[in-house]
């Protein structure tokens, strides 16, 4: 377990430092890269650019502004070129508001994942099923930005059962909270909710199928008892996996449309608003950001699964 | 013989498959007393484990009909509501599965999983089941049972895992044991070990074995009676001797005729009996085994039934129009019992 841990940190590490170094390098190969330009607004005269690039360091050998820019992140110094916002305040700001989207859509995913996967397995071949199919064809197959315009349009705004977008601090009204974000939820988990179900739906079939169930059968089990100890114990393995690797994702940037559709001022929306303008250090924070937490999730996932399948060892085959 | 353990009268089990109804199983008689072990031989697809699901109820589902009786003693099992079944299975009536790498489930502890069956019967504690566990696990022969009986399957060999599966079985002390193959996926040295335990068994509780395989080998290792199936009907059923020096059915030749054999010549093909089983959706009129007899005629296409032939053989019977004295000369091939080669027969 130290082991894995250590290996998993040193490697994550790396992804870091590659991520970081990619998007870095990225600002000095894209047209219209060139911060100074832009930041010397519209119509910037020679000598004005020239002093913002002195200013700014933007003159020096490009390992140089890497390592400013790195340092800055680290101190918490960084800023963004255009509003001089100190990009690691404006995050923390942001991820409250992100990890209740992630983490609400996560619940919701994995609830009705289940649910409805179960109920379908049970009802394989029946209407029910094949209504629960279609419905799960239609989560996978709806971009989130379509689903939760209409969502917004309709029910929000015409409506008025929900807010039309925006986003309530729990600490100033948890019912207000709950019910801003309970759009963004729904609209965020319809695709996974798809996702889980059809994927469960059929592991469960196959599971049913397996020699050991017939074992748990042939024990003198209940058929409620075969279904939760011995299925749904190995049909849940595979759709943990994908649900904390999908939370990583939704966390590390799977949420930007969803915020920027709601107008939920998370970290998602921050890096969306950050990208128009190629506003680089905020890009930098962000993306460092949404990789840490895929990253993180990645090694929880593969701890969890090992802890899930006694089969599993985190420990390579050479290890004693 | 006092009154059976288990009687089966008539079974019969058809399944609704998308290509049409598949008989199964076509009115299966047959009985077993008390320590004993009856060997229900047969090739793939025959029927064999559906017959043993059956006895249990397991085959039991939307598109499946159980016709006939299970009796085991009073009770009948193919009429009894499924709580009924749940107290039966596992603990009056056990079974052993053929293939033991996937038996057991792999995400728990082996401890766990003859725990889980003691308390699926009994009130007992988890501490109490655990201690069983552990006895059971010793009996089986599991060196160091204390501290396997926390090993997960995937750390047994084979062997062992079926160790696991005969200890499960046993945990309940089941008057009926069936066995469904118990050997097939393991080596030939381990094969006998596991034989061993399923005999002391018998020994030890009275049990009844239903013993379901298709190596003679074993059979002729451990079995008291034989009952031979093809196509979901019994055609033999007898004495380990009745069966082996005097087989009455020509499908029965045929398999005792393809038993390899170390001491004959390597120069000819292995024997084996020409054609292929069947189909239990549309099976053959008459005897079921007449399209790959080579002693068949017109009689054949009317159901032989399952009488005895020899007046002094008590309890061996079979499935043939033939008479005694014909069988006992057609089955004579190249010194031994087998099925003459279809020319050969005509000639």
């Amino acid at each position: 377990m130290l082991r894995f841990a250590v290996r998993r940190l040193i490697s994550a590490v790396l992804v870091l430092f590659a991520v970081s170094v990619l998007t870095f390098l990225i600002f000095n190969v894209i047209p219209a890269g060139d911060p100074a330009v832009r930041m010397a607004g519209k119509v910037p005269t020679k000598p004005q650019v020239e002093a913002i690039r002195e200013e700014w360091g933007f003159d020096d050998p490009i390992y140089v502004q890497y390592g400013t820019m790195m340092k800055k992140l680290f101190t918490g110094d960084t800023v963004s070129y255009f509003t001089q916002l100190n990009v690691v305040d404006e995050i923390i700001k942001g991820a409250p508001r992100t990890f209740a989207l992630a983490i609400g859509a996560a619940v919701l995913s994995l609830l009705f994942g289940v649910i409805l996967g179960v109920y379908g397995a049970r009802h394989a071949g029946q209407w029910s099923d094949r209504a629960i199919t279609l419905l799960a064809v239609l989560g996978l197959s709806l971009p989130v930005f379509w689903l939760g315009a209409l969502m917004n349009h309709y029910l929000g705004f015409e409506l008025g059962i929900f807010p039309n977008g925006g986003y309530v601090e729990f600490g100033e009204s948890p019912t207000g909270w709950f019910w801003h974000l309970m759009l963004p939820w729904i609209a965020l988990s319809f695709l996974f909710v798809g996702f889980y179900s059809r994927v469960l739906r059929s592991d469960i079939l196959e599971t049913e199928n397996e020699d050991f169930v017939r074992t748990a059968r042939a024990k003198g089990l209940t058929e409620k008892q075969v279904m939760n100890r011995h299925v749904l114990r190995n049909s849940l393995v595979p759709i943990i996996t994908l649900w904390g690797l999908d939370f990583g994702f939704i966390l590390g940037g799977g949420a930007i449309l969803t915020e920027a559709v709601f107008n939920l001022q998370g970290v998602g929306q921050y890096a969306a608003e950050s990208i128009e303008q190629l506003d680089q250090p905020v890009i930098m924070a962000v993306t460092l950001f949404g990789a840490f937490f895929i990253v993180l999730l990645n090694a929880v996932v593969d701890i969890v699964y090992a802890a899930l399948d006694p089969r599993i060892r985190l420990e390579d085959a050479r290890a004693p | 013989m006092s009154a059976p353990l288990l009687s089966v009268e008539d079974l019969r089990v058809s399944f609704r498959t998308e290509e049409g109804v598949l008989q199964a199983v076509d009115g299966l008689s047959l009985e077993l007393a008390a320590g004993e072990i009856l060997a229900i031989v047969g090739e793939s697809g025959c029927g064999k484990s559906v017959t043993a699901m059956s006895l249990m109820g397991l085959t039991r589902g939307a598109n499946t009909k159980i016709e006939g009786r299970v009796k085991l003693g009073e009770r009948d099992l193919v009429g009894a509501s499924e709580s009924e079944l749940l107290g039966v299975r596992g603990a009056e009536i056990a079974m052993i599965f053929q293939n033991p790498m996937t038996s057991l489930d792999p995400v728990y502890r082996v401890g766990e999983q003859i725990a889980e069956q003691i308390r699926a019967h009994e009130d007992v504690s988890a501490e109490a089941a655990r201690e069983r566990s552990i006895e059971l696990l010793g009996r089986v022969g599991i060196p160091h049972a204390e501290s396997r009986v926390d090993a997960y399957p995937h750390e047994f060999s084979g062997g062992m895992r079926q160790r696991v599966m005969i200890a499960m079985a046993l945990s309940c002390s089941p008057r009926v044991l069936i066995a469904d193959e118990p050997t097939t996926a393991l080596d030939v040295t381990i094969q006998a070990q596991i034989l061993e335990r399923v005999m002391e068994l018998r020994r030890e509780e009275n049990a009844g074995v239903i013993l379901i395989t298709h190596d003679l080998g074993v059979v002729a290792e451990v079995a008291d009676r034989v009952a031979v199936m093809y196509a979901g009907r019994i055609v033999e059923q007898g004495t380990l001797d009745q069966i082996f020096y005097d087989p009455g059915h020509p499908y029965t030749w045929g398999l005792l005729g393809s038993v390899t054999r170390l001491d004959r010549d390597r120069a000819g093909a292995l024997p084996s009996i020409a054609g292929a089983p069947p189909s239990l959706i549309a099976p053959p009129q008459g005897c079921h085994f007449r399209p790959r007899c080579p002693h068949a005629r017109g009689r054949c296409e009317q159901v032989p039934p399952l009488e005895q032939r020899d007046p002094k053989a008590a309890g061996h019977l079979d499935r043939c129009w033939l008479d005694l004295e014909a069988k006992r000369s057609l089955r004579q091939v190249e010194g031994g019992i087998g099925l003459a080669p279809a020319a050969e027969a005509q000639a």
